[in-house]
């Protein structure tokens, strides 16, 4: 860089999306190598060599990557904009039965009870034809806009309602943890058409190929990766443009931004409505890898464990959304394949740990011990 | 009954209704005032906070306002920027723009800035972000997200930047500055708007003496391309860069002059140092 260009204010200066950010590059860099590497080592690395991953390890690796999309989705809103939802699973859950219904249509005469176009529980309720909000859903294109319309939709209605009546903070947790806990008791109900409680599930294929399948697994991993990597390249460009200053400044600051002439409730619209996107796409990524989704997802408590991975990690870094994620996950299989019962106490007790003694979580910690200023 | 009686009334219109005044249109000031407050009457309560207040100010005019607590200067400074609506009377920017009528965002963005008695600044931005957010530009949502700062912008905020005399710190999170300089941070934010008026409420209190001589020579430098109306409670200050002062008592205007002559008037003295 030349003495010239330094002297121009940064914020002019654009460069690259990761200029400056070593550990954004780091994460992409890793997503990247590992969408090619993991895959390998599954299908490629003979069984007990040293570098052969199992299919379950894939598969749970994924998941691991579409939950550290969740994170930084509730990250982009409470960590930037200090909108602390308490109902993000909704939807994720929303972007999940979304591909769960295109999934159910692909079963066709291999269900139960052979029916081509009904999926068994409709069947088996006594439904002579298809609810019209299941037309369309046998077409992957159809899905893939569901899995991000759905959530958008009902994230900007919600948002709408909410932030024009300027309801902040606590309330509005309260609120977003409401929304999630209806539709829970919403989808619960056979007559939603959703499969009631036992969800959407006995998937046969994705796109023609067999869900069980090794390759297929290790396609979705790589698929989950790259959405990752380019969730993470859509919150750094959100974050890094004026209006994440915008929205930083709301965080901070919100009737001051208002006396600048912004419009708090279109910005906090616009953000959670991007928000409940990228969960709506962690969702859909999510259903294939584990095979089911049931209202079980819209469980309040779902959407506070998103807080506490995002608490953890770092809020208000999106690379603490990852690390928080991913941590906080892979304690929970050791945790629970351990002492199952004791998993919630302990993520109760990890939330008020940190809360407490690492309020920038791991992130911040690691930032004070380079003696660097937490952004 | 009668809130029904007050919504069915058909001699006139509710506020959303009414077409939103056009500040694009452009400030006519030809006739001298940049500003018409005329016979201005709020109550709360029965309590006339502003009682047919008059007052006009000249384009690039500096204005101080001063007055006892209780006078009406917040009040007054409420209705300039759209908080809060006059019971009676008029209020206009330049004679073409009918304040009244005007949301308080369309008259921050038409240009009339305010400065408040306590300093916000965005404290966890840089000096330079916290004026990039004031500057003036497309505020809605999918235009701000791709805004990038041509030169004129950069040339702008360097501006303002020496003007405010933060020119060494435009890097420093605002919430590092002292009292002082988060004041002329805040002027600065008031600037990149490029309003036409500027309110200034107390902007020397708690200040050092040599930050309050700094702020009066700042505020002078700004009137002429600006018009400045100052409240201010300090009448040191006042004294120190006041053309014009305009005296407020219980809602109305008690005296209007040079410092001179309003603290030669014998109400005046009455009013501020009692009977």
């Amino acid at each position: 860089m030349t003495a010239d260009a330094k002297s121009l204010p940064r914020l002019g200066y654009r460069g690259g999306l990761l200029t400056g950010d070593i550990a954004g590059r780091v994460l992409i860099a890793l997503l990247l190598a590992a969408a090619v590497a993991v895959p390998a080592a599954n299908l490629l690395a003979p069984e007990g060599s040293l570098l052969h991953l199992s299919s379950y390890t894939v598969t749970l690796l994924g998941k691991y990557l579409c939950y550290a999309l969740l994170a930084l989705s509730v990250d982009l809103i409470w960590g930037y904009c200090g909108i602390l939802s308490l109902g993000h699973g909704a939807f994720f859950a929303l972007g999940g039965y979304a591909m769960g219904m295109y999934l159910m249509r692909q079963i066709g005469t291999r269900g139960v009870y052979g029916d081509p176009v009904l999926p068994d529980f409709m069947v088996f309720l006594n439904w002579d034809r298809l609810p019209w909000y299941w037309y369309g859903f046998d077409q992957f294109p159809v899905a893939l806009v569901a899995i991000v319309l759905v959530p958008a939709v009902v994230a900007f209605v919600f948002g709408w309602l909410a932030f024009r009546s300027r309801v902040t903070g606590v309330y509005l947790s309260i609120m977003s943890q409401a929304l999630t806990y209806a539709l829970m008791l919403a989808f619960f109900r056979n007559e939603m058409g959703f499969g009631g409680n036992n969800g959407l599930t006995d998937f046969k294929d994705i796109l023609g190929f067999d869900i069980q399948a090794d390759t297929t697994r290790a396609a979705l991993f790589a698929a989950s990766a790259l959405a990752l990597a380019g969730g993470y390249a859509i919150c750094r460009f959100i974050v890094s443009s004026k209006l994440g200053r915008v929205v930083t400044a709301v965080r901070d600051a919100e009737a001051r931004v208002r006396t600048v002439g912004y419009r708090v409730d279109h910005y906090k619209v616009w953000l959670f409505t991007v928000s409940a996107m990228l969960a709506g796409v962690a969702g859909a990524l999510y259903v294939p890898q584990v095979g089911i989704i049931n209202p079980g997802e819209f469980s309040p408590l779902n959407s506070i464990e998103i807080v506490v991975w995002v608490a953890v990690g770092g809020r208000g870094t999106l690379i603490g959304a990852v690390v928080g994620a991913l941590a906080v996950n892979y304690g929970k299989t050791v945790f629970t394949g351990v002492w199952p019962e004791g998993w919630l106490f302990a993520l109760g007790a990890l939330f008020v740990v940190v809360t407490v003694f690492l309020p920038r979580g791991i992130v911040g910690l690691l930032r004070r011990r380079r003696g660097e200023e937490a952004a | 009954m009668t809130v029904l009686a007050e919504v069915l009334r058909r001699d006139r219109v509710f506020d959303f209704v009414l077409p939103e005044p056009d500040f694009a249109g452009g400030l006519d000031t030809r006739h001298g005032p940049i500003l018409y407050v005329e016979d201005v009457t709020v109550a709360f309560d029965g309590f006339r906070a502003l009682d047919r207040l008059s007052l006009y100010v000249d384009d690039g005019e500096l204005r101080c306002i001063i007055g006892p607590n209780g006078a009406g200067k917040t009040t007054m400074m409420d209705v300039l920027t759209g908080r809060t609506r006059p019971d009676s009377g008029s209020v206009w920017f330049g004679s073409r723009i009918d304040l009244r009528r005007a949301s308080e965002t369309a008259i921050a963005r038409g240009g009339i800035g305010r400065k408040f008695q306590t300093p916000t600044v965005f404290e966890h931005h840089s000096v330079m972000e916290n004026l990039e957010l004031a500057m003036a530009a497309d505020k809605r949502v999918w235009p701000t997200l791709f805004a990038h700062m041509d030169s004129a912008d950069r040339d702008r905020l360097a501006e303002v930047l020496a003007l405010i005399g933060l020119a060494s710190l435009e890097r420093q999170p605002a919430g590092a500055l002292s009292h002082g300089q988060k004041q002329w941070l805040e002027i600065g934010m008031l600037l990149m708007q490029n309003p036409r008026v500027l309110l200034v409420d107390e902007p020397v209190a708690g200040m050092t003496h040599q930050e309050m001589e700094q702020t009066g020579e700042l505020l002078q430098r700004l009137a002429g391309r600006h018009s400045v109306i100052v409240v201010e409670h300090d009448m040191a200050f006042v004294r120190s860069i006041a053309r014009q002062v305009t005296v407020l008592h219980q809602g109305s205007v008690l005296a209007e002059g040079t410092m001179d002559e309003v603290q030669n008037d014998p109400r005046v003295v009455e009013v501020y140092l009692g009977e």
